[in-house]
């Protein structure tokens, strides 16, 4: 049984911290913050391919992160692969050992940065979490039975809260308990109240809820953030306590165009962003409305840490 | 309706190099409405090869350029017309259409782009994959197959952003098209039950269906 699971069963509030694979053959860098994370999560996760931007592939960093001793959660979008492939990543993944898998649809090719890319999606979410239970049920796609021990994996999917209609979010998220997630990390989310309704559903069935958390950086990616990228409303507030935050301990008179001080503008920012995140953790856990916590720090994994002992854990 | 456009006029006289005697055909159906190889384009197409150095033989819009015994009877008129190339205006089906009637090359003027509806003279939109396997009852006429970038079939990806799909702001999410119309008919219930992703042994190209045999093994 997963890390992941056992937090998750036995009640604690669970954390993961999501990374994404580099683009290229030097892992080096995902190793240091994997070396950062042991022991303040519970596992972590590797994207694939995330917004479409080709990568090294979740499966091989997943590997790399489960001989490291640390607890990858392997996630699978349907975008490039077959019922074929995926069913076969999913054995490899067995094979060394990893269980926890997401299981997502996938950004679309032509949002990425190989956008003559095939768009694939043979099978949708759905699809494949009951990809992965014919597997642990003994059997593959076409009916034929695996030779030796069937795998087991612990499998989760995804949620979107901030959603109109979120009614369609909810049916959804039903038909992914009923093919077998048992955990759902959400998109990003900044307010506690969208998360309510999908805590509820996961009660009702049993499964367990990590609010998805991305720290933000600056007013301006706040900003671009709940303007463009689908699932993400950042509240005009949080974008102005950025925006306050910003030139701190800058003497008077400064240039705002001097390097030095646009670096410090920067980091006041991603200062405040970090404590945002830590009391929106905090807040999540102290009203109950998810079992965990998703902390997808895109490419300041490093702040993670920090967020964890800011919000207490 | 198959919905063609026109390739560029370079790439169809770069196409027609080495050719001198050109039989140009259109289609009275689909590529008359796609305006890509009615009357009016062929004969525009005509005046375009005469002045690039070209000797048209003839022309000819067929009346179903995909019926290939239609066609054959059709091109009867130019049994006495020596040609070396014919340009067909039509989409991919008439090309090959006309392939299996000459013995001489063809040559494509349009690409075919999809099978879909006139929402009004110049405006067409794709509406149907051809997937084998029809959906259309159970999510409210408006088909995810087609209209959903990813072909989604249990419901929508998290990908929409105000109703649009995350591929273009211009269009709408199938999935939430799909959630107001079956919710207005009272059928909501349709959406939650779990589909199997589509199987792709039915896609098996080419296809056939021979309606006689079909019949004979019922």
């Amino acid at each position: 049984m997963s890390n992941l699971q056992k937090a998750l069963e036995s009640g604690k509030f669970a954390i993961t911290a999501e990374m994404a694979p580099p683009k290229g053959v030097d892992f080096s860098h995902q190793m240091s913050v994997v070396e950062q994370l042991r022991g303040k999560v519970e596992a972590c996760n590797v994207t694939d391919y995330q917004s479409s931007s080709l990568k090294a592939s979740s499966l091989g960093l997943c590997i790399m992160i489960k001989q490291a001793g640390m607890e990858p959660v392997l996630q699978m979008t349907g975008r490039d692969r077959s019922r074929m492939a995926i069913q076969g990543d999913f054995m490899d993944a067995a094979a060394f050992g990893i269980e926890n898998i997401l299981a997502l649809t996938g950004d679309h090719p032509t949002v990425g940065d190989c956008p003559e890319s095939k768009p694939v999606y043979d099978l949708d979410s759905v699809g494949i979490l009951r990809a992965a239970v014919q597997l642990m049920e003994g059997h593959d796609c076409g009916g034929n039975e695996l030779v030796g021990n069937p795998p087991y994996y612990y499998l989760g999917a995804s949620v979107t809260p901030v959603y109109e209609p979120v009614e369609l979010q909810l049916i959804k998220m039903k038909k992914k308990i009923d093919a077998g997630a048992k955990f759902f990390q959400t998109q990003g989310v900044y307010e506690a109240e969208p998360m309510k309704p999908f805590m509820e559903l996961a009660e009702k069935y049993g499964v367990y809820l990590m609010a998805g958390i991305i720290p933000l950086k600056t007013a301006a990616m706040a900003k671009y953030m709940s303007n463009n990228v689908p699932g993400i409303r950042v509240p005009q507030d949080q974008i102005d306590r950025l925006n306050a935050a910003k030139n701190n301990g800058l003497p008077e008179g400064f240039d705002p165009k001097d390097k030095d001080v646009k670096k410090k503008q920067s980091k006041n920012q991603e200062e405040e962003g970090i404590v945002m995140a830590a009391e929106f953790l905090a807040e999540i856990k102290e009203k109950g409305l998810a079992h965990g916590a998703h902390i997808m720090a895109i490419g300041a994994e490093e702040n993670v840490p920090k967020i964890l002992e800011k919000a207490g854990f | 309706m198959i919905i063609t456009k026109s390739k560029k006029l370079e790439d169809v006289l770069d196409s027609l190099k080495g050719a001198k005697k050109v039989l140009i055909t259109g289609c009275a159906e689909c590529s008359t409405v796609s305006r890509t190889g009615g009357e009016n384009e062929v004969k525009a197409m005509a005046d375009t090869l005469t002045a690039n150095g070209f000797e048209v033989v003839g022309t000819m819009v067929c009346e179903i350029g995909c019926n290939k015994n239609n066609v054959k009877k059709e091109l009867k008129q130019f049994k006495d017309t020596p040609y070396d190339a014919v340009l067909v205006m039509s989409c991919g089906d008439g090309v090959q259409t006309m392939a299996g009637n000459v013995d001489v090359p063809v040559y494509p003027a349009s690409d075919t782009m999809f099978l879909g509806e006139v929402e009004r003279v110049t405006l067409f939109s794709q509406a149907c994959k051809m997937c084998g396997d029809c959906v259309l009852g159970r999510t409210a006429g408006v088909c995810p197959i087609t209209k959903c970038a990813k072909s989604l079939v249990n419901g929508p990806c998290g990908g929409a952003k105000n109703g649009k799909c995350e591929t273009n702001p211009d269009v709408d999410c199938a999935w939430i098209l799909i959630y107001n119309r079956l919710k207005k008919f009272g059928q909501l219930d349709k959406l939650e039950v779990s589909n199997d992703d589509k199987g792709h042994k039915i896609n098996l190209y080419p296809a056939t269906i021979n309606l006689k045999e079909e019949k004979a093994n019922e």
